[in-house]
């Protein structure tokens, strides 16, 4: 029944697709998060697709990762990805991805599944004003196929 | 200890900063050495004013960029900014509104405002506020000239910005950040640690925590703003203060202030403190 109504309440606050978890039901212990957003496994290829995509992750304009050399450029801003399977294991990554403030303190990193609570939101990349609760930047099956392909980098 | 020795540490350094998932310092950019026309001297490195915290030594965005890029500045025959500059020059001497003036009518020829840029944003006392070169040329028009203000980012505003600039190259920028002005800077402070937007990015996240670093391919600079009016490369007009500003909030998927906007003049006021004492370089050329 709980359950019901958190998916309920995801629907209602965030609009997103039916199975994602609402972020403010997301639970947060340590950082991490131990319950899938979703509850579909994460597809490691299509992980792979939404770091490159500028439009979606676009993580490595911040990380390298030495698995993804055939995509040009990659940032050093963040910590290098390589390895990432062996220093955090498949929550500590959900959470991380999910919002990177609960593990490091102050961290520039984005909050790839927050929805609130923004300093003058706006729409996407147009300047103009947006209403919060914002769409996240990625959808919770996005951030497990992301978890689903660092799970894969092992040094 | 050698240049070897330090670049091994600094290099072990960041292999520990990396396995502990702690972000990358800044980094020095390449030494380099601006002089314009074969006699104008920049200084494109200076420590960095006592009252930032978050910077050690102060550089020149012109210190970052590829040596294609900085080569446009070395002569302004080369740099396409002087173009805008020629066109201004037109119009500093053209009579414009109800009273037959020029800027000339007053002010003979532009190499009257030497140093104004230098000094600029800075506390007007008969408007209560701090002031932009933008905001004084339009004072000038309404007020002396009988003219139309100009629309704050236009063309023609940035171009007349570029005359004026000109004429402080290579003098110390030198903002100030006490008296009146104070309360100005300090809120352009607390805009320049404001993490706004969806992505929740502060001007300090990229230009003082990681300048020197690769974002993709760009190297991130430390946002200086001593060579604005700035051509851009990619856009092929002179680029103003607020109109950059603009740019850096919207890709932070933030609502965005607007040229002209009592914010942008506390951000432009606090960001030029940062840069005292770099040389007025603008128009300069980036990409």
């Amino acid at each position: 029944m709980k359950r019901t109504t958190l998916i309920l309440a995801s629907m209602l606050i965030s609009g997103t697709a039916w199975a994602d978890t609402a972020y403010e039901a997301v639970a947060f212990v340590d950082g991490a998060v131990a319950e899938s957003l979703t509850g579909t496994p994460g597809d490691a290829a299509e992980g792979r697709k939404v770091m490159e995509s500028k439009a979606l992750g676009n993580c490595v304009t911040c990380h390298q990762v030495t698995a993804m050399a055939d995509v040009p450029f990659h940032g050093e801003i963040g910590p290098s990805l390589d390895g990432a399977a062996d220093r955090w294991d498949e929550a500590q990554l959900r959470g991380i991805i999910a919002n990177a403030k609960m593990t490091f303190e102050g961290s520039m990193m984005p909050s790839f599944y927050k929805t609130t609570g923004f300093i003058r939101p706006g729409d996407a990349f147009t300047g103009k004003a947006a209403t919060e609760p914002l769409a996240p930047l990625l959808t919770g099956q996005q951030i497990e196929d992301v978890v689903a392909y660092l799970l894969t980098l092992k040094e | 200890m050698n240049a070897n020795a330090i670049k091994a540490m600094l290099t072990s350094a960041a292999v520990v900063a990396l396995s502990c998932g702690a972000a990358v310092a800044e980094q020095e950019p390449a030494p380099g050495v601006l002089v314009i026309n074969g006699d104008i001297e920049i200084t494109t490195e200076v420590k960095a004013p006592d009252y930032i915290d978050g910077l050690d030594m102060a550089y020149s965005g012109w210190r970052f960029r590829a040596s294609e890029t900085q080569a446009f500045e070395l002569d302004d025959f080369d740099n396409p900014g002087m173009i805008f500059v020629e066109e201004a020059q037109v119009v500093w001497d053209t009579v414009d509104g109800s009273e037959g003036k020029s800027c000339a009518s007053c002010h003979d020829g532009p190499e009257s405002m030497k140093g104004v840029r230098a000094v600029y944003p800075k506390w007007n006392e008969a408007a209560g506020k701090v002031t932009t070169i933008e905001d004084e040329i339009n004072n000038c028009r309404t007020t002396r000239m009988g003219a139309e203000a100009w629309d704050y980012n236009s063309d023609t505003i940035r171009s007349m910005n570029g005359l004026i600039t000109l004429q402080s190259r290579g003098m110390p920028v030198n903002v100030a950040v006490d008296g009146p002005a104070k309360e100005t800077w300090e809120k352009g402070k607390e805009l320049y640690y404001a993490r706004t937007g969806q992505l929740e990015l502060s001007c300090a996240n990229c230009h003082e925590d990681h300048y020197g670093d690769l974002i993709r391919a760009e190297v991130l600079s430390q946002g200086q703003i001593n060579g604005f009016p700035v051509y851009r490369l990619k856009d092929s007009v002179l680029t103003g203060v607020h109109n950059r500003f603009k740019g850096c909030v919207r890709d932070t998927r933030a609502e965005t202030y607007s040229p002209g906007s009592d914010e942008f003049r506390a951000l432009e006021l606090y960001v030029s403190s940062r840069g005292n004492g770099l040389s007025v370089e603008g128009p300069s050329v980036r990409n």
